[in-house]
């Protein structure tokens, strides 16, 4: 093992991300206002094993997408380390070596209407990762590995010939599936693949990637905000508020026996046919400024339980059947774990 | 063979295009099209089509100078039937030798302020920060000049610069440069718009993700999808190119009357318009506005027929 690290396939650890939104210097320096800076992530650690699918869940703006940015090296991280296959992705090395990194993760994106350049045909979009890492060593090897690519996403070869405004959002989303496929990655970030698509198109869509997933032994990381999504296809889930994670569980355990009281908050609010009439809670409150976050637990305005620690210490995970929760209430067994049942409405 | 249906297969497709339909069902388009065309072909064809070559002094005859035109006069001289100017010189010819030049000028200053202009936009654009403030700023400063102002101070510091001799053998290049310079602003800022707008776009996320280069992503990717304005702006602006040119030197400083443009020409016409002899500024004058005219309306339509939300 390189670098001497644990045996998880993706390490990352205490990692942060902070954007600078402040004005520019000059209105700055004359209506006196301070730098304003998004602490978009907060310091997270996860480690995802080989062969599994890890789920990011969180509201709008609590930093999923920017981990999954992080991960694949579209933003530099501010502090904390990103570790692949035992290899500290910030560390120095020759391009070769880091395009040898790189051929081995790829990213799905969220918007199918925006991740494939309208001018390029098809077959130019999916060859390109192979020709940028000269994977193919002639036109003929190359046809083929991208009819192959176009056929496992059940499209065909044919439809290299055409350009992406030919096709539907769920057809355009295999697409940039088969892209990905295309330097024969062996760990996917897909940041919320199937949000844009038709319900009937998503379900066609997750399909395919735990189809692709069992075939190709492929890892994921997988960002969404549906619920019920996120049940269908993970192994484990994390669930991150205002850029920290405040629980990692196997995914069975969340939903069935789910601690920190934003996690039950989530599933208090996800639809299903057995609660059809009844009176649900909505999620209370708004997440707050990630620009100005609460102090200590960040989620204390919010949650139910907060007391005077809650708001002056920031709680650290602390391992619980098989994962880890960020609460005080939960440490000091205050908040007792509740039963649920979780029945998956597909 | 595999070019051949490759191009035949371009030709269908072209056919089928939105700007080709968008094109035949507008006259007036057809028109200027047509005028364009025929202006462009004729003054590149003038070596060959010109009845004389009116800048050799061997083939002119001053006993031929002044001569009103035909239709217009029984003074008239079928060898000349646009008239002569004072030096016998064959207005016709003039025209169409001036138009040439006018053309050449016109399209070279608006390739040397598109290259300038893109690339300049596209680091704009892409680099963001210091270089982006730096590059804008002083598009803003060139902004508040009339583009006429800038050319004139561009050439008036190269004749400062050079013997008049000198310059007379370079005007060409300088009027060129001058007019390319003072026009690259708004290529720049439309390319700096569009970069801004595309970088940001997944398509261009997953070539980063790949690793590809900046340069190769700018070239590859983003240059591509900003092309459709920058067309619009160069057809709008080859027009304005050609009437800066021709004010240029109807101001006496842009090309000399050994290679007259049409503008040099107009001035040249000038001077003897109070004497009566109109022939000589006017005609030259109405080719100008006609060629201007045509150039603008393709660029209106080009500019209509790319834009779809007004399809």
């Amino acid at each position: 093992m390189p670098d001497g690290s644990s045996g998880q396939f993706v390490r990352i650890a205490g990692l942060k991300r902070y954007f600078d939104v402040s004005a520019p210097w000059l209105v700055r320096m004359l209506e006196r206002r301070p730098r304003q800076i998004v602490q978009a992530v907060d310091g997270i650690d996860i480690e995802i094993a080989k062969g599994e699918t890890f789920s990011l869940v969180g509201e709008s703006g609590c930093g999923k997408s920017t981990v999954a940015r992080l991960v694949v090296g579209l933003y530099p991280p501010t502090a904390g380390r990103i570790e692949f296959d035992g290899n500290d992705m910030a560390g120095r090395r020759s391009g070769a070596d880091m395009a040898a990194l790189r051929r081995r993760m790829q990213m799905i994106f969220q918007d199918p209407y925006a991740s494939l350049n309208p001018r390029w045909r098809v077959f130019d979009i999916i060859a390109e990762p192979i020709r940028a890492f000269g994977l193919s060593s002639d036109k003929a090897d190359l046809e083929k590995r991208v009819g192959d690519l176009l056929r496992q996403v059940r499209l065909t070869p044919a439809d290299g010939r055409k350009f992406p405004h030919e096709f539907s959002g769920g057809q355009r989303q295999r697409i940039s599936i088969a892209r990905a496929l295309a330097s024969q990655p062996e760990f996917l970030v897909c940041d919320e693949p199937t949000s844009a698509l038709d319900v009937s198109v998503q379900a066609q869509i997750l399909n395919l990637m735990v189809d692709l997933q069992r075939r190709f032994g492929l890892t994921y990381l997988f960002i969404s905000h549906n619920l019920a999504v996120v049940y269908h296809i993970s192994t484990r889930v994390g669930v991150m508020y205002l850029g920290r994670l405040v629980e990692v569980a196997p995914t069975e355990t969340l939903f069935t026996r789910p601690k920190h009281p934003y996690t039950r908050m989530l599933l208090d609010t996800i639809p299903d046919l057995d609660m059809t009439g009844r009176q649900r809670s909505p999620v209370a409150g708004e997440v707050p400024s990630p620009i100005n976050p609460p102090s200590g637990c960040t989620f204390h305005p919010r949650c139910p339980f907060a007391q005077d620690r809650c708001r002056a210490e920031r709680p650290v995970p602390i391992a619980i059947e098989g994962g880890t929760v960020a609460c005080h209430a939960i440490e000091e067994g205050r908040l007792p774990v509740e039963e649920r049942t979780y029945v998956a409405n597909s | 063979m595999a070019t051949g249906a490759a191009f035949s297969g371009w030709l269908h497709r072209a056919a089928d295009s939105d700007i080709w339909w968008s094109f035949k069902s507008s006259p007036m388009t057809i028109a200027a099209a047509t005028a364009t065309f025929l202006i462009v072909a004729v003054a590149f064809l003038s070596p060959v089509l010109a009845p004389h070559t009116p800048f050799d002094p061997a083939t002119l005859n001053l006993s031929d100078g002044l001569k009103p035109p035909v239709l217009l006069s029984a003074d008239g001289d079928w060898r000349f039937p646009l008239g002569t100017d004072d030096q016998g010189r064959d207005i016709l010819s003039s025209i169409m030798y001036g138009t040439r030049l006018s053309l050449l000028v016109g399209l070279a200053s608006v390739v040397v302020a598109m290259a300038l202009g893109i690339v300049l936009g596209l680091l704009s654009g892409y680099l963001g920060g210091t270089v982006d403030a730096v590059i804008m700023r002083v598009a803003d400063v060139q902004l508040t000049f009339p583009a006429i102002l800038v050319a004139l101070l561009i050439d008036g510091v190269v004749r400062g610069l050079i013997s008049v001799k000198r310059h007379d053998e370079i005007a060409v290049f300088v009027i060129v440069g001058a007019i390319g310079l003072s026009f690259w602003v708004q290529y720049a800022r439309t390319v700096r718009g569009s970069v801004m707008v595309e970088k940001n776009k997944e398509y261009v996320q997953a070539a980063r993700v790949i690793g590809l280069s900046p340069l190769l992503i700018m070239v590859r990717h983003v240059l591509p999808n900003v092309t459709g304005p920058v067309l619009v702006i160069a057809t709008i602006n080859l027009g304005l190119a050609i009437i800066t040119e021709a004010t240029l030197s109807f101001l006496g400083v842009g090309l000399p009357s050994t290679q007259p443009s049409l503008g040099t020409l107009i001035r040249l016409g000038n001077e003897v318009l109070q004497s009566g002899d109109w022939w000589i500024t006017v005609f030259p004058g109405a080719t100008l506005a006609a060629l201007v005219l045509a150039v603008n309306l393709l660029g209106d339509w080009l500019r209509d027929a790319l834009n779809p939300k007004l399809r």
